[in-house]
């Protein structure tokens, strides 16, 4: 039977080295420890005035989005400067998917203009997946969002954080809480605190935001937000799209936001010395208190500087795992 | 025309016949079984010792996706691949281009059929004008003009109003609805069964509900109202269940399973290969068993290839933006024979679900071979060994999981109307 190469798989090199960041799920810990250590050293390089490295010089960055974004386009194109690449953004939204013109066609198209790695985002899940295997192997896709499938960077930056924050993931237990169901960053975050062996997963919300069959994947499902938060180290708070209420996954924002909003009062139900997350951009008074998002244990602006770091560190990584894969495909071919 | 099958092992369900036997054919009829009748002199004869031969297998649903859509399939190419998979008889849904709404239409895809002159094509008509689920079609005129059942294709008929009137107005004159039991609100959108490996994936779900809410629907109406209905292609166990109560209840229900959904599960889509993508979803292995012993307990009568062939631009775009669907007709039959393999069905039973059962299922005297009946005959090699390739297929789609497996059992040679319309 013709099966395509499994996503795991396909993101290694023979040697095991990332040459695409298509998802968490199924990375080995030793792997999502390099990618950690990696972007640490560039977190403290950030703080420098002077913030380029030579790594990514002479190679050209496409960043393609076929979904509107702000804040992931930009730490990715600060992130390839960053490492010296030449960048190119694409908004393929109003471009040429408008136009009629398929995914595949515009990836040659792209191809042709001898890019060296493709950023992408995408409506559909499994697009980055599609991509990696319908370009030139010597193209290093970084999945930046595909569907609910996956956020991997999202995922890896907010690993950094309580990496940084909390130190060591066994001794953690961490919450999830909000619209798991079409979140692709709460798949990320789930498989990358597995592979780091995170203590407790939990996630929390009501049935008609949990996707079917979630205990599966290793987590704790909680439906009363008291009970899931008590004596978390972690709370990641996810964002509410406003259109859910009118497509019937909830009855109405202040509803949600009694029941699952993260206030003052219900944080003290947490450990002491819990950290709040949310991957933005936060929604004040739906998902989350004003107080809180600005509060002495939010780290939300935290994260988008490591957002930068873990770019900086995953785009690096495959770069230079695309480049041995190449080299031993010419030596191969010799 | 004159023809001798000789040395094969003749196998015959409907008549419950399994021996060594010569099968005679003149004027494309079968005349006689054993003995060669009184002056009988063959203008050809078919070795066929170490074979099986077997009636004409008949197909519920095969695309041909013409007209309309004659860059995925003709009726000329995919009623080749129809005859070299042994399926001398398809049913074609009513889903082209212009819909199959009107007898022109049902006529010319007959006429066309003719013309090939390869496989028997018997239309579906459409149930609701343009299949948009509100206004009737003209039921008994497209009876007339050749249909042999009335469908809505994939889909969903939302007012039950409307499927209720369509039963009792098809009820009236004895017509046979081949509906798929498809939920219009819990199939929107969605791309995959609605279980674990969607929700690692992030595939929008379709819940298992979507289907047996349907079925349920439709069992409850066809009781109320009498109408012949057979449901097409389920993918749940619990619709095998439901189907079962209601024919234990004297339901007049038929049912029957695409060949994928017997092999085949969600756990496939890992990796997002759109050769997975079907309508309706890949369920889980449960329902897989399920569905299996539903064929064995025979509540399900039939297996179809729901044969779908696609363009490249239909399958080469991530899985949710692909089109659902993939070829069968070529590997109908070593797929089903997989199944005794797989002690599912004797190689009997095997062989009435792609012969007998459907032809029960449309009341149409095919499918057995007794004297006097068209001699639309398959006669293949239980153990050939092989694979369909993309060189080898004679479908114009590519489209198929199955595309390079290891096959057992292939089709030597198909008769139509006793002429011989395949050989290897």
């Amino acid at each position: 039977m013709t099966k395509l190469t499994d996503p795991t798989q396909l993101q290694l090199t023979a040697g095991g080295e990332l040459r695409h960041f298509l998802t968490t799920e199924g990375a080995s810990r030793e792997l999502l420890r390099e990618i950690l250590t990696t972007a640490d050293s560039f977190v403290d390089m950030n703080s420098q005035s002077v913030k380029k490295v030579p790594l990514l010089r002479g190679k050209t960055v496409v960043n393609l989005f076929f979904e509107n974004s702000t804040r992931t386009r930009s730490t990715f194109e600060l992130a390839a400067k960053r490492l010296s690449a030449d960048v190119l953004n694409l908004d393929i939204g109003t471009s040429s998917a408008k136009k009629g013109e398929t995914l595949k066609d515009t990836l040659q198209n792209l191809q042709a203009m001898a890019s060296d790695m493709f950023v992408v985002r995408h409506h559909d899940s499994g697009a980055a997946h599609f991509i990696a295997q319908h370009v030139t192997p010597d193209v290093a896709i970084i999945n930046a969002g595909d569907g609910r499938h996956a956020h991997p960077t999202q995922g890896m930056l907010d690993m950094l954080t309580i990496h940084r924050h909390k130190g060591d993931f066994s001794a953690l237990k961490v919450a999830i809480v909000g619209d798991i169901l079409h979140s692709r960053v709460a798949r990320s975050e789930i498989h990358a605190l597995r592979a780091l062996g995170a203590g407790e997963i939990r996630v929390i919300a009501p049935k008609t935001l949990l996707p079917r069959g979630l205990e599966a994947l290793g987590v704790k499902v909680y439906f009363d937000l008291a009970q899931g938060l008590k004596d978390v180290d972690v709370v990641i708070m996810l964002r509410l799209q406003l259109e859910r209420m009118s497509s019937a996954f909830l009855p109405s924002q202040s509803e949600f936001y009694s029941l699952y909003g993260l206030t003052r009062e219900r944080l003290k139900l947490a450990h002491p010395d819990a950290i709040v997350m949310h991957p933005g951009p936060i929604n004040r008074g739906v998902e989350i208190e004003s107080e809180v998002a600005d509060g002495c244990q939010s780290l939300i602006l935290k994260q988008v500087g490591y957002g930068i770091a873990v770019r900086m560190a995953v785009m690096s990584m495959a770069m230079s795992g695309q480049t041995r894969q190449a080299a031993a495909l010419a030596e191969t071919v010799r | 025309m004159k023809i001798q099958i000789t040395g094969g092992r003749v196998i015959d369900p409907a008549n419950q016949l399994d021996a060594h036997q010569d099968l005679y054919i003149s004027a494309g009829k079968i005349v006689a079984l054993g003995s060669s009748p009184a002056g009988f002199v063959a203008d050809q004869v078919i070795d066929a010792s170490g074979q099986i031969v077997c009636p004409g297998l008949i197909d519920l649903q095969a695309h041909l996706r013409e007209p309309g859509d004659t860059r995925k399939g003709t009726i000329a190419s995919e009623s080749a691949a129809a005859v070299a998979g042994g399926v001398t008889t398809l049913c074609c849904p009513p889903s082209t281009l212009p819909v199959l709404d009107s007898t022109a239409v049902a006529r010319l895809i007959q006429d066309k059929a003719d013309q090939v002159g390869l496989a028997r094509v018997l239309p579906l008509g459409a149930l609701t004008r343009g299949l948009e689920g509100g206004q009737l079609s003209n039921m008994v005129a497209l009876q007339e003009a050749g249909c042999v059942a009335l469908a809505n294709a994939r889909h969903p008929i939302a007012s039950t109003q409307t499927l209720m009137r369509c039963m009792e107005y098809a009820a009236t004159f004895d017509v046979l609805l081949m509906l798929h039991a498809k939920d219009a609100d819990l199939t929107a959108g969605g791309c995959a069964h609605d279980g674990i490996t969607c929700t690692r994936l992030g595939l929008p779900g379709i819940p298992e509900t979507a289907e047996t809410l349907d079925v349920a629907r439709c069992l409850l109406l066809a009781e109320q109202t009498g109408v012949r209905l057979h449901l097409c292609q389920l993918s749940a166990q619990r619709s095998v269940q439901l189907v079962r109560d209601a024919q234990q209840r004297g339901v007049a229900v038929t049912a029957d399973v695409a060949i994928p959904y017997l092999f085949l599960c969600d756990e496939d889509l890992d990796g997002f290969s759109s050769d997975y993508h079907l309508d309706p979803p890949l369920r889980d292995r449960c329902d897989m068993a399920g569905l299996r012993e539903g064929l064995a307990s025979g509540v399900i009568t039939a297996i179809c290839s729901d044969h779908q062939p696609q363009d490249a631009a239909a399958k080469e775009a991530p899985f949710a933006s692909t089109e659902p669907g993939m070829i069968g007709l070529e590997t109908l039959l070593p797929l089903t024979l997989r199944l005794v393999e797989d002690n599912v069905l004797t190689l009997d039973e095997a062989i009435r679900k792609l012969t007998a059962g459907p032809a029960a299922v449309l009341g149409l005297d095919l499918g057995h071979l007794s004297v006097g009946v068209s001699a639309d005959i398959c006669i293949f090699d239980p153990q050939a060994q092989w694979s369909l390739t993309q060189a080898t297929t004679r479908s114009k789609g590519l489209n198929s999981p199955f595309m390079d497996a290891a096959l057992t059992g292939q089709v030597t040679c198909s008769l139509l109307k006793g002429r011989v319309v395949y050989t290897r």
